[in-house]
């Protein structure tokens, strides 16, 4: 089966670069324009992980990701935070959220392939 | 999708970000910063940064960057917006744009004001600088991830880490596996690992999400303290672990050691509370979803709306020559047709509509140019700026407006000493304004600077040749000398509205896109000019004239009045040619038949009617014609994509009687008269020399 991945980033540009990516790499991509629009589309069916960016209008990553880990479906999916902040605080701000991983944009897009296959082992 | 669109993507949400940053620091500049407006700017450098970096535009990232580290400062009140602060800001915005632009046009150049801004913001970023004058990507590097996949050569067998690992349940949570890690471990040398399950309570006891088993790892291969860290860096504090370097590859023991000197601690088990993190925003005003949808769709529409229109009065023509009454049922029913295809194309011609407020927005970026440049204080005010017009008029209209603002502030606006001389405040003022008025948008540049010096402009008008000297011309007619072709050049060119453009230029722009422009000035007081345009470029507003027994339409924009000449009001001129006098000047006479080839001989004295026309650059013409119909809207139809380019014909409509009716274009007549203008000139010169 196809892994399914939520990219959720409120930059159109982000979002067409991590499409493109995942999708050559065989991955199905839904994306959401912010926060909200992520949580929103989280509940609406199974993802096998994801992507999210952390300075995003109507609720951040570190709100999407409390938001999943506290939601009632598919709560322990791997949630990777993909920013341009490298920042340790806010890197410890997003692991406590709950997040699996960390991808500092510009990523490559192999990494990004790799990270998301690990995390993704057996979806 | 390809790199090139999505490079695309990258511009175009550029250009939306950049609206955004303009708009947010027009609502700051009045030295108010609500945190949502400081958001949302910050906000738009920070994805323009973010998605820069993908195409590696390193300059402009470097420089969006430090521009956000400023910002961040702005957002978490350690820097507060003075009016010195504003400016440099103000003034980083427009770098950016710049970047943007260059970026886009990969000229590789660097904008001018780049290093002088990325000074000052670096002055006001607490980020630590390099002493030395680096360029502006330098200052950071990106963090390579932590699950980057390390290439293996052959396996060194010296080193060895042991490594005990037992994670908390906080680590589940987070979506870790210890698989995952076991396996980026694995990548760094051979991998041995142990699990321990003797934590495991009974089966009944079992709580489910709690974390009972732990690991002893042992990793053979040379992979450094720091790549074995690195697999781990994000589970930091989810897990206990403990690194080992162990000298001795053969001894066992240290191994144990270590995992029975983590076990204890392990005891003390956390009822690991994740740090409750309830950083969800507020939600803020939500936006209204948008719908990107690709233009040529809606110019579908649009242009199958105006067939519609167009059927509609066809069929009312033929309801009516049927003799059908105007009161009857059916043609109340065939009005009630009309208006609703009528509302229909409004409907569909608002989806094509814009605010102009971008294009004020720009505006407002070259005022400030043009007012450091020239060292004056340039207040600059915008109204109605949410005004709708077409999308592509808004690009087009980029820029002759240009034009307009550095003229207005290079020109109209005094120095400030002399403004406080002539009684005013010493803060020159630049209004855009922008309205709709009877299915037209006004648009407005005015200034309230020294006016039109009326005088010096006929002295350079008659210097130039353009007008007799003895010309007498109303205020009005001198201001429109402004746009007369070969009127602006050499002495006005100066580095900032020069640029080798003058205002014929702009007038052509204006007249390409069927809107007219005018001028107000008075005398200290200011100048004014009005730009009014269609609403959209698929109407145009058109004079219908028969011609040789076709019916032809010209565009109204173009039109300066009608005549009906008398008779030794057209004079030939040369062999072929003629010129009408009007007002003690001659412009050329031409017959539109003739130059469009619908026939043969030169009939001028035989048509009734003139129609003088001024096209942009060219110099006015008059157009013989046999009669003017009407005066009407009509729907453009490109020709060239379905029959093929004609010279002299710029579209197609289909009138109410469902006839086609060519819609002329009046520079390309212009153009084609001159040459025919020249071939008299050069009958004249052969009969000399003969």
């Amino acid at each position: 089966m196809t892994t399914s991945v939520l990219a959720i980033d409120d930059s159109a540009t982000i979002r067409a670069l991590v499409s493109h990516t995942l999708e050559n790499a065989g991955f199905e991509v839904t994306t959401a324009v912010d926060g909200q629009d992520g949580v929103n589309v989280f509940q609406t069916r199974r993802f096998d992980a994801v992507i999210t960016d952390i300075n995003m209008p109507n609720m951040d990553g570190f709100g999407v990701i409390s938001s999943i880990r506290q939601s009632d479906v598919n709560q322990r999916v791997p949630i990777l935070v993909l920013t341009t902040e490298s920042g340790q605080g806010l890197k410890d701000r997003a692991r406590a959220a709950g997040a699996t991983g960390w991808i500092v944009k510009p990523f490559e897009d192999t990494a990004l392939v790799n990270v998301l296959r690990r995390v993704t082992v057996g979806a | 999708m390809s790199m090139e669109s999505l490079k695309e993507t990258f511009f175009a949400e550029c250009e939306d970000l950049l609206d955004a940053l303009g708009e947010g620091l027009s609502a700051m500049s009045d030295g108010t910063a609500d945190p949502e407006t400081v958001n949302a700017i910050f906000r738009a450098v920070h994805s323009i940064k973010g998605s820069g970096g993908a195409f590696g535009l390193e300059d402009l990232v470097g420089f969006a960057h430090i521009y956000e580290n400023v910002l961040d400062q702005i957002r978490s009140d350690t820097l507060s917006v003075t009016p010195a602060v504003m400016k440099t800001i103000l003034r980083a915005s427009d770098v950016l744009a710049a970047l943007v632009e260059e970026a886009h046009a990969e000229t590789g150049q660097r904008p001018d004001a780049m290093d002088p801004v990325l000074a000052e913001l670096k002055a006001l970023s607490s980020e630590p600088v390099e002493a030395d004058d680096a360029p502006a990507s330098d200052d950071f590097t990106f963090e390579a991830i932590p699950f980057e996949a390390i290439e293996l050569e052959d396996i060194p067998s010296d080193g060895l880490h042991s490594i005990a690992f037992k994670p908390k349940r906080a680590l589940y949570e987070n979506s870790h596996d210890p698989v995952i890690l076991f396996m980026a471990l694995s990548e760094l040398g051979t991998l041995e690992a142990e699990c321990m399950s003797s934590d495991l309570p009974a089966l009944s006891d079992m709580d489910p999400t709690e974390s009972y088993l732990s690991w002893s790892v042992t990793l053979k291969g040379d992979a450094s303290a720091e790549e074995v860290g690195a697999v781990f860096e994000f589970v930091d504090g989810l897990c206990d672990l403990e690194i080992e370097a162990v000298a001795d590859p053969v001894s066992v023991e240290p191994l144990e050691v270590a995992v029975a000197d983590t076990r204890p601690s392990e005891a003390a088990h956390v009822d690991d509370e994740r740090p409750a993190n309830k950083q969800r925003q507020a939600p803020s005003p939500l936006k209204r979803p948008t719908l990107r949808v690709d233009p040529d769709r809606v110019d579908r529409l649009i242009n199958t709306v105006g067939e519609l229109i167009i059927n509609q009065a066809v069929i009312s023509q033929k309801v009516v020559a049927n003799g059908i009454a105007q009161n009857s049922d059916l043609m109340a029913d065939l009005d009630d047709y009309g208006f609703l295809a009528r509302d229909i194309q409004e409907g569909v011609m608002a989806i094509r509509a814009q605010p102009v407020k971008p294009l004020f927005q720009r505006m407002a970026r070259i005022a400030r140019e043009a007012g450091d440049a020239t060292g004056k204080e340039v207040n600059f005010v915008m109204e109605g700026e949410m005004t709708e017009i077409d999308k592509s008029l808004v690009e087009r209209l980029t820029d002759p407006m240009t034009h307009l603002v550095r003229n207005a502030i290079d020109h109209g606006l005094e120095t400030a000493n002399d403004r406080q001389t002539a009684g005013k405040s010493p803060q020159g003022q630049l209004r855009l304004s922008a309205e709709h008025r009877s299915g037209h948008v006004m648009i407005t540049v005015s200034d309230d600077g020294r006016g039109l010096n009326r005088k010096k402009i006929l002295e350079k008008a008659i210097e130039r040749g353009l007008v007799a000297e003895d010309a007498k011309l109303s205020d009005a007619e001198i201001d429109n000398l402004l746009f007369a072709p070969g009127f602006s050049t050499a002495d006005k060119v100066t580095n900032l509205s020069g640029r080798g453009v003058g205002m014929d230029v702009v007038l052509t722009e204006i007249q390409s896109m069927g809107g007219r422009i005018s001028i107000r000035s008075e005398p200290g007081r200011g100048s004014e000019f009005s730009i009014s345009l269609p609403l959209t470029l698929a109407v145009l507003d058109g004079m219908v004239v028969s011609v040789d027994e076709q019916t032809l339409v010209l565009p109204l924009s173009c039109i300066i009045e009608t005549i009906r000449p008398n008779p030794g009001d057209i004079r030939p001129l040369g062999r072929n040619g003629h010129v009408l006098s009007i007002r003690g000047a001659y412009i050329p006479v031409v017959n539109l038949g003739s130059i469009l080839g619908l026939q043969s001989g030169d009939m001028i004295a035989e048509k009734s009617v003139l129609v003088h026309i001024q096209s942009g650059g060219a110099n006015p013409l008059a157009i013989a014609v046999d009669d003017i119909s009407d005066q009407r809207q009509v729907v453009m139809k490109s020709l060239e994509a379905n029959y093929g380019a004609i010279p002299g014909v710029s579209a197609a409509t289909i009138l109410g009687d469902g006839k086609v009716a060519l819609i002329v274009d009046p520079d390309a007549i212009s153009k084609m008269a001159v040459e025919t203008e020249d071939n008299i000139r050069a009958f004249e010169l052969e009969a000399e020399h003969d």
